[in-house]
C-alpha cells in the first residue's frame, strides 16, 4: 500500500485535548508539598545594588525562604552567581555581557531578578515581596542605542564600552562599486521594539529527589537538551541527573524556551529547600522579563544603475540589545545586516551592525529575527528608488530578483562568526506573478493614492525569503508498543505548531501503515531520544521530519532482520501490512515485536529558503492616522507542504504577528529606562477585528534540495515582509503629501504625525 | 469563607479567601485547569467561563461572587468523549495552534452562538475581539464560529 498522508490536510490530533480543556500546561501541574516562587524584580533601570533585607518577608506566615545572590556560592563562577551562557554565537567578546541568574552588584534593567520568595501560595509570596527592603544607588540610565553610543554611562565598567560587538556583513567590494555608481540613495530608518509574546506566560516546576540525586524540571520548551547542558553546568550536576520535561506549550515564536535566569533559579530553589517549587510568570513580568526584539536603527545607502539594477548596498545597523547578551541575543543583530538584501541580487554588500547595550530588557530572537527588520529597510528603499528612477516598482523588483537558474545564490558573509549562507532553490518571479494575479494588481493598483470617501487608498508589494531548517542534527526514534501500535519519539519540541500530527503523517507514509497505527508522538523531553535540538529557525519539518524518514528506514531494517529469523524467510521478503508482519506466506502480529526500536538522525548544515510575495491594499484616514486593510495576499512557496491546513495556519498566523509589528506593537521606555508598556492595554496585539481581509496561497513548485522531504521552513514568511509591505502601502496612499514612512510601527499617531510633518514642510 | 455554587452541573462547596479570583478557584481549588490565565487584567480572555450562561472573565471576578451561581467551564461543554459541533468546527478549520487561548475562544463563541445563532462575520469578530490569540491570526477562528452556527440554530426550539 502506498500512503499519501504527506500533503493531506489532516485534522490535528493535538486538538482533541486542547478543545476540551484537557491540555496540560506547566501551571496545570500540582504535586504534594509544592511551594510557589515569586520573584522580586528591579524597579530601577541602572544602579548599584547595595543591600537586600528580606527579614520582614520571612516573618510572614507561609513564607518558607527568600533566596538572593548571597545564597549562591558556586565555585565555578568568580562571584558565586552562575551566568547564563550564550547558546548561539558564543563569542569571547560577549562574555562580559552575559546575564547573572540574579542581580548581585548592579541592576541593569527594570525587571531584573533580585530575590526569589518561596511561599505556600502565590498570594502570600506577593505579599512578602512588599516586605523586602532593597537599597539601590541609582546611576544614569542608558535608554537608547544613541545614548549608549556616547558611552557616558556604561553598563559594564569592566569593558568600558556599551558596544558589545560589531558584526560585518560583506560581499564583493561595495565601496568601489559606490564610486562608479550613477545613482545612490541613503536613508535612515527604524523598527520598533517587539517581542514574541506567548499567550501562556513562562513557567518552571522543579522537583529534587535527594535520595536518587535526580532533578526533574517541567516547563521545558524549544531547546530542552541545550538547556539541560546549561543547567547541569550551573547547578553542578551531571546531565544524566537532570530530566527536562516538555508539557503542552502555549506558544513559542522564538522567545519561549530559551534559557532565562528563572530556569536556574527555580531548580536551585527546589534543591535549596528540598521541596518541589513552581514559578509561573504573570503578564506584567512576561512583558519585562521575556526576550525583547527588533529595535533597530539603520543608515543604509543603495547604489543602482539608471535602469534600476542594484549594484551595491552599504551602511550601518544599530541594535538596542537591552542589558545583557542572552542565549540567542546576537541572532537578530547578525541577521539584519546579512539578510537585508532578501530575495534580491546584490553583488556588493557592506553593512556593519553595532550591538548596543542599554538599560532595557535584553533581546533574543522573535520569529523572523533580523529579517523582518531587513525586509522593511530593503523594500522601503526599493520603492524610493523606483520613484527616483521613474521605473515601475514591480518592474524594479523583477529586474533584481534572484533568478531561477542562479541558485544556490551566495548571500553576504557575516564576520566575526564567518556565517556563510546561500539560497537553495526557487522561482522568485513566479511567486511575485502569482501574488499579483491573485491580488488583481493590474486593476487594484490604479487606486493607489486616490481619495475615496475620505480615505486614501494605498497599494504595497514586498518580496521575501525565509531562512529555515537549521542544523546540525535532529533525532527521531520509533518503537513498537505492546499493543502493536507504534510510537514516535522526537528530539524536536512543540510550540503549538502541530508537530504531533505532522510527524505521524511522515512516519505513517514512511512505514506505509495507516496513520492510526502511529499511536503517540512524543517530543521535547530529554528522556526520549539520545540527543535533540529543538524548535527554532523553522526547522521542525525539515530536520525533524527528515530524521523520521531515517528512523523509519532503520526501523524497517531491524524489523526485517527480526522477522526474517522468526518467520524463517529472507529479510527482503518481510513486509509490514497494517499491524501484521509477513514473509513467505506466514504472518505475525506486530505486537510480537513489542520493544523493537530504531533511532534515526538527519544531519545537515544547509538552510532552506522558502520565498514569496506580499501585496497589501489599504486605506488611510489622513485625519486620524488609522489604517484599514482592504485586501492582503501572501503567496509563499514552501517546497513541500506536509499538511496544507497547518501551513496556512503558519502563514496567516505569522502574517498577523507581522501586521502587529507594522502598525501596533511597541515596547516603550522613558529616558530613565522606566518600562512604560507593562500591560496588554499598553502593548497592543492584533485582535479578531483588526485584520479580517487576509488571504494566502501556498505553492510547492520548488522542493528544497537540502533534505529528502524537499520541505522548506514555512513558519516565518508571513511575518518577514509585513512591515515593508504595509509601509510601502502607506507611502503609496499618502503620495500626494509626499509621505515616506521610515519608522515602524505605523500607529495612528505616527501616521497622523507623518501627514502633519508633510503639510508643514 | 465558604461558598457554594454549581460547576459543570455539579454542586461544589469551597473554602476560599475573599481575594481569590474565580479563575484561581476553578484551576487550583477545583482542579479544572482547562480555564487558562493569560493576563490577570481582563484583556486576553483566555480565562472566559460561563456564569449563569453569560461569558465572564474569571480573572476579573472573585470566587465569592460566584456563590449561588451556575458556572460552566470548557470542560463542561463536552461531557462525553466526543467534540461538540463548535469544537468540531474549530478542528476542521484549524482554529487553534498552541491551544492556550482556545478554552476562552470556545466559551466566548458558545455564549455568542447560544444567544445569536444568526450572527454575521462582523458580529463574530466584534465579540471575539476580547479574546487574544497569538498563533492563528483569527481568520480560521472566525470561519470556525461561522461554520458552527447551523448547529446552534437547530438547538434553539
Amino acid at each position: 500500500m502506498k500512503n499519501t498522508f504527506i500533503g493531506a490536510s489532516i485534522e490535528r490530533r493535538e486538538d482533541l485535548r486542547f478543545l476540551r480543556g484537557r491540555g496540560t500546561y506547566v501551571d496545570d501541574l500540582q504535586v504534594p508539598g509544592l511551594l510557589y516562587a515569586v520573584i522580586l524584580r528591579s524597579s530601577v533601570a541602572h544602579g548599584r545594588l547595595r543591600s537586600v533585607d528580606a527579614s520582614g518577608a520571612l516573618k510572614i506566615d507561609g513564607v518558607h525562604a527568600v533566596i538572593t545572590a548571597k545564597d549562591m556560592t558556586s565555585k565555578d563562577y568568580p562571584s558565586g552567581v552562575p551566568i547564563v551562557p550564550m547558546r548561539l554565537q558564543p563569542l569571547p567578546e560577549f562574555q562580559p555581557y552575559e546575564q547573572p541568574v540574579i542581580a548581585y552588584e548592579k541592576v541593569r534593567y527594570v525587571g531584573e531578578p533580585i530575590a526569589v520568595v518561596l511561599a505556600s501560595s502565590v498570594a502570600v509570596g506577593e505579599d512578602a515581596l512588599e516586605q523586602i527592603q532593597v537599597k539601590i544607588e541609582e546611576m544614569p540610565a542608558v535608554a537608547t542605542s544613541q545614548a549608549a553610543s556616547k558611552n557616558q554611562s556604561v553598563l559594564f565598567e569592566v569593558t568600558g564600552t556599551n558596544r558589545s560587538l560589531t558584526f560585518e556583513a560583506r560581499k564583493g567590494d561595495a565601496d568601489a562599486a559606490f564610486k562608479e555608481a550613477p545613482y545612490t540613495r541613503r536613508e535612515r530608518m527604524r523598527t520598533g521594539r517587539h517581542y514574541g509574546l506567548t499567550m501562556e506566560p513562562r513557567g518552571v516546576m522543579a522537583e529534587w529527589d535527594v535520595t536518587n540525586n535526580k532533578l526533574t524540571v517541567s516547563g521545558a520548551a524549544k531547546v530542552p537538551f541545550a538547556n539541560r547542558r546549561i543547567l547541569a553546568k550551573q547547578i553542578g550536576l551531571p546531565e544524566s541527573a537532570i530530566e527536562m520535561i516538555e508539557n503542552d506549550v502555549g506558544g513559542g515564536y522564538g522567545a519561549r524556551g530559551e534559557f532565562y535566569p528563572e530556569d536556574f533559579l527555580i531548580p536551585f530553589a527546589a534543591m535549596h529547600v528540598n521541596r518541589p517549587v513552581k514559578w509561573i510568570e504573570d503578564r506584567r513580568e512576561n512583558l519585562m522579563a521575556m526576550n525583547h526584539a527588533r529595535e533597530t536603527e539603520a543608515d543604509l545607502e543603495i547604489a543602482c544603475q539608471r535602469d534600476g539594477t542594484i549594484i551595491a548596498l552599504r551602511g550601518e545597523v544599530h541594535t538596542d540589545m537591552g542589558a545583557y547578551m542572552r542565549t540567542n541575543g546576537a541572532v537578530g543583530a547578525r541577521n539584519a545586516p546579512q539578510f537585508v538584501t532578501g530575495p534580491y541580487r546584490v553583488p556588493h554588500h557592506k553593512v556593519d551592525s553595532h550591538l548596543w547595550m542599554t538599560n532595557k530588557t535584553p533581546v533574543g530572537t522573535y520569529r523572523g529575527p533580523g529579517r523582518f527588520e531587513g525586509c522593511f529597510y530593503m523594500e522601503r528603499l526599493l520603492d524610493m528608488v523606483a520613484a527616483d528612477l521613474n521605473i515601475d516598482r514591480i518592474e524594479l523588483r523583477r529586474r533584481n530578483l534572484i533568478g531561477k537558474a542562479e541558485h544556490p545564490y551566495k548571500l553576504a558573509t557575516a564576520q566575526p562568526t564567518n556565517a556563510h549562507d546561500q539560497t537553495d532553490s526557487g522561482d522568485y518571479q513566479a511567486t511575485l506573478d502569482r501574488c499579483l494575479k491573485e491580488f488583481n494588481y493590474a486593476d487594484v493598483s490604479k487606486l493607489g493614492g486616490k481619495l475615496i470617501d475620505g480615505k486614501y487608498h494605498g497599494i504595497g508589494v514586498s518580496c521575501f525569503i525565509e531562512g529555515g531548517g537549521a542544523g546540525p542534527k535532529e533525532s527521531s526514534r520509533l518503537e513498537v508498543n505492546d499493543d502493536g501500535t507504534i510510537t514516535v519519539y522526537m528530539g524536536t519540541a512543540s510550540v503549538g505548531q502541530g508537530v504531533e500530527t505532522i510527524y505521524a503523517q511522515i512516519a505513517a507514509d514512511a512505514l506505509e501503515v495507516p496513520i492510526e497505527r502511529i499511536r503517540h508522538v512524543y517530543h521535547g523531553s530529554t528522556g526520549i531520544v539520545s540527543d535533540g535540538y529543538g524548535a527554532y529557525h523553522s526547522r521542525s519539518v525539515v530536520m525533524g521530519g527528515s530524521a523520521v524518514l531515517d528512523a523509519a528506514e532503520k526501523f524497517m531494517a531491524l524489523l526485517r532482520q527480526a522477522a526474517g529469523k522468526r518467520l524463517g524467510c529472507a529479510e527482503a521478503k518481510v513486509t509490514l501490512d497494517v499491524d501484521r508482519v509477513g514473509g513467505d506466506g506466514i504472518t505475525l502480529p506486530l505486537k510480537e515485536f513489542a520493544g523493537l526500536t530504531a533511532e534515526g538522525a538527519f544531519l545537515n548544515h544547509k538552510h532552506t529558503y522558502s520565498y514569496g510575495t506580499h501585496a497589501a491594499h489599504i486605506t488611510v484616514d489622513a485625519r486620524l492616522g488609522h489604517i484599514e486593510i482592504v485586501d492582503y495576499v501572501v503567496v509563499q512557496d514552501v517546497g513541500r507542504a506536509i499538511n496544507p491546513l497547518t501551513v496556512r495556519g503558519q502563514v496567516i498566523g505569522s502574517l498577523v504577528q507581522g501586521l502587529g509589528g507594522a502598525v501596533l506593537e511597541d515596547l516603550k521606555y522613558d529616558a530613565q529606562g522606566q518600562f512604560l508598556t507593562g500591560s496588554l492595554a499598553d502593548y497592543l496585539l492584533p485582535t479578531a477585528s483588526d485584520f479580517p481581509n487576509l488571504r494566502c496561497f501556498v505553492t510547492e513548485d520548488h522542493p528544497s534540495p537540502t533534505n529528502p522531504l524537499g520541505a522548506k521552513g514555512a513558519g516565518e514568511g508571513g511575518i518577514v515582509a509585513a512591515g515593508g509591505c504595509m509601509a510601502n502601502a502607506v507611502a503609496n496612499a499618502l503620495q500626494s503629501f509626499g509621505v515616506q514612512p521610515r519608522d515602524l510601527p505605523l500607529s495612528p499617531s505616527a501616521v497622523w504625525q507623518l501627514v502633519q510633518d508633510a503639510r508643514n514642510r | 469563607m465558604t461558598i457554594k455554587f454549581e460547576v459543570n452541573g455539579k454542586q461544589v462547596e469551597v473554602e476560599v479567601e475573599p481575594r481569590l479570583t474565580l479563575a484561581d478557584c476553578l484551576r487550583h481549588h477545583l482542579r479544572l485547569t482547562g480555564t487558562h490565565v493569560g493576563c490577570e487584567h481582563g484583556v486576553c480572555g483566555a480565562c472566559t467561563v460561563l456564569v449563569d450562561s453569560r461569558a465572564v472573565r474569571s480573572c476579573l471576578m472573585l470566587a465569592v461572587q460566584a456563590d449561588g451561581a451556575k458556572v460552566v467551564t470548557v470542560e463542561g461543554l463536552s461531557r462525553d468523549e466526543g467534540l461538540t459541533p463548535l469544537q468540531t468546527s474549530f478542528r476542521k478549520h484549524h482554529a487553534l495552534q498552541c491551544g492556550f487561548c482556545t478554552p476562552g475562544m470556545i466559551t466566548t463563541a458558545h455564549a455568542l452562538l447560544s444567544e445569536e445563532p444568526d450572527c454575521d462575520a462582523d458580529r463574530v469578530r466584534e465579540v471575539l475581539s476580547g479574546n487574544l490569540c497569538r498563533c492563528t491570526g483569527y481568520i480560521s477562528i472566525v470561519e470556525a464560529v461561522l461554520d458552527a452556527r447551523a448547529a446552534y440554530k437547530k438547538a434553539v426550539p
